[in-house]
């Protein structure tokens, strides 16, 4: 998991204690994911059960200081060499969230694409705001500034994704549109003989072929 | 007349008033615009997102000048185009208005400060004045290298950039961006938006059409077009939790 890696990481540079490497971690990701102590050191915890890390003494301030082994490092050269999972995806709430407006009846689901889409662009002018001011302190100049922008940047990315699908989800939708308004009777429990007004999208995962698709 | 009521810094540099522009007729009659209201003041960045067909390019032609709505009011620095005669929106239009577009719009036979310079010399200004003020536009760029380089000699980063400059030396308060960052790769695109960023920071209003989100990130206001109308508006209110955040950790980078 990311933490242990990303400790692993920082011990690479040298020995290091619990509040340090919180600190670093911090700094590097810009506090985007906030560790607290007890996280880092039940992780040092399981790391050194493992054997990836071992005490290496104490300061004057009784500062307790972990290192690399020689087995970490081998687990931390293999965890960049290899691509992080993307064959399970975590459940995504807004993903969840559209599939369920577009077949409950009553739900402005443009209302709520336009929601989530400002919300999102805003977030989106946060972020941004905070790499503009980094770029414009030289952030690029350090490697710990470097590590921060590259986090900002993914969550840009990422949010940006977000709202081109949303922008997509409209544009179905309004497609989709003559179909929906066919059936709004007056809607008891099961009005609607169930949403299956467009099969392509849904059949494609299961019923290939069924109707030969070329571009 | 003189238009300079006062130095009311709050005025806003274009103002859109219940503006309409309708293409064709009969049945033919497409509504391109639907009485839109906008604003954009002094050292604001507005961001215009929205489909193709949304009316996007339209509200950017109606604000510079180059197009009248069929209904409404088009307002630059207080003086309604509509009112003015053509040889004066030709003025208002050289004068207070840059565009950027997304073919950079570069004359080739000129150089990058010939470039920026010209729209000065066609006011009026001698060359000298007008290069001078063009080496110091390219100078704030971190351009300075590339002041006699011609078009095809700069990359597209690069060519844009000139393009900024050009569009907001002498009194130009307005610059209307249309894609600006459209052929440029990410880093390059970002590198001139943060230019136009600064230019309003400095002082300098802008309206930039786009249909990227994370180019429209960079405006202070997100307006969302529809059919030819507002339909919503993402604000400037600083910051939720990431602010929030990082301004908790004072040693990180962005602690200032």
């Amino acid at each position: 998991m990311s933490i242990r890696h990303g400790l692993l990481a920082l011990l690479d540079q040298g020995p290091r204690y619990g509040y340090q490497l919180r600190s670093e971690f911090e700094a590097r990701t810009g506090a985007t994911w906030p560790l607290n102590v007890g996280q880092v050191y039940t992780t040092l915890g399981r790391l050194e059960r493992d054997g990836l890390v071992e005490p290496s003494g104490e300061d004057d301030e009784g500062h307790v200081f972990y290192a690399v082994t020689e087995k970490g490092r081998a687990e931390l050269r293999s965890w960049f060499g290899s691509p992080v999972s993307r064959d399970d995806p975590p459940r995504d709430e807004l993903a969840i969230k559209l599939a369920m407006a577009v077949t409950v009846p009553g739900v402005d689901v443009r209302e709520v694409v336009q929601a989530q889409r400002r919300h999102s662009i805003r977030a989106l002018q946060d972020c941004t705001r905070l790499k503009a001011r980094a770029m414009a302190e030289g952030a690029a100049d350090s490697d710990g500034d470097l590590a921060w922008l590259l986090v900002l940047d993914q969550m840009i990315f990422r949010t940006e994704a977000e709202v081109r699908w949303l922008d997509h989800c409209e544009s179905r939708l309004a497609r989709h549109r003559p179909a929906a308004a066919a059936a709004p009777a007056a809607t008891g429990p099961r009005a609607e003989p169930g949403p299956e007004p467009e099969p392509e999208p849904h059949g494609s995962f299961r019923r290939r072929g069924t109707r030969p698709r070329r571009a | 007349m003189t238009g300079n009521t006062g130095s009311g810094a709050a005025a806003p540099v274009l103002r859109l008033e219940d503006v309409s522009r309708v293409h064709g007729r009969g049945a033919a009659e497409v509504h391109a615009l639907r009485g839109v209201d906008l604003e954009v003041h002094p050292g604001e960045l507005v961001a215009v997102m929205g489909p193709s067909g949304s009316g996007k390019s339209t509200l950017l032609t109606l604000a510079g000048g180059l197009d009248t709505p069929t209904s409404g009011r088009v307002l630059v620095e207080g003086r309604p185009l509509g009112d003015l005669s053509r040889k004066r929106l030709a003025a208002v239009r050289r004068r207070a208005v840059g565009y950027v577009f997304q073919d950079y719009n570069l004359i080739p036979a000129l150089t990058a400060a010939e470039n920026i310079s010209l729209p000065r010399e066609l006011d009026g200004a001698s060359a000298r004045a007008a290069r001078r003020e063009a080496l110091a536009a390219l100078e704030e760029l971190g351009l300075a290298d590339l002041a006699d380089r011609f078009p095809d000699e700069m990359s597209g980063g690069q060519q844009q950039r000139v393009a900024i400059a050009r569009a907001l030396i002498g009194d130009r308060r307005l610059v209307l961006a249309d894609e600006p960052t459209g052929a440029l790769d990410s880093t390059t695109g970002e590198a001139v938006l943060a230019v136009l960023r600064a230019r309003c920071d400095a002082g300098a209003a802008a309206m930039m059409v786009t249909h990227e989100a994370r180019h429209a990130a960079w405006a202070d206001r997100v307006v969302f077009l529809r059919d030819g109308s507002v339909v919503d508006e993402a604000g400037a209110a600083p910051a939720e939790s990431l602010l929030a955040g990082a301004a908790r950790d004072g040693s990180g980078p962005v602690g200032r």
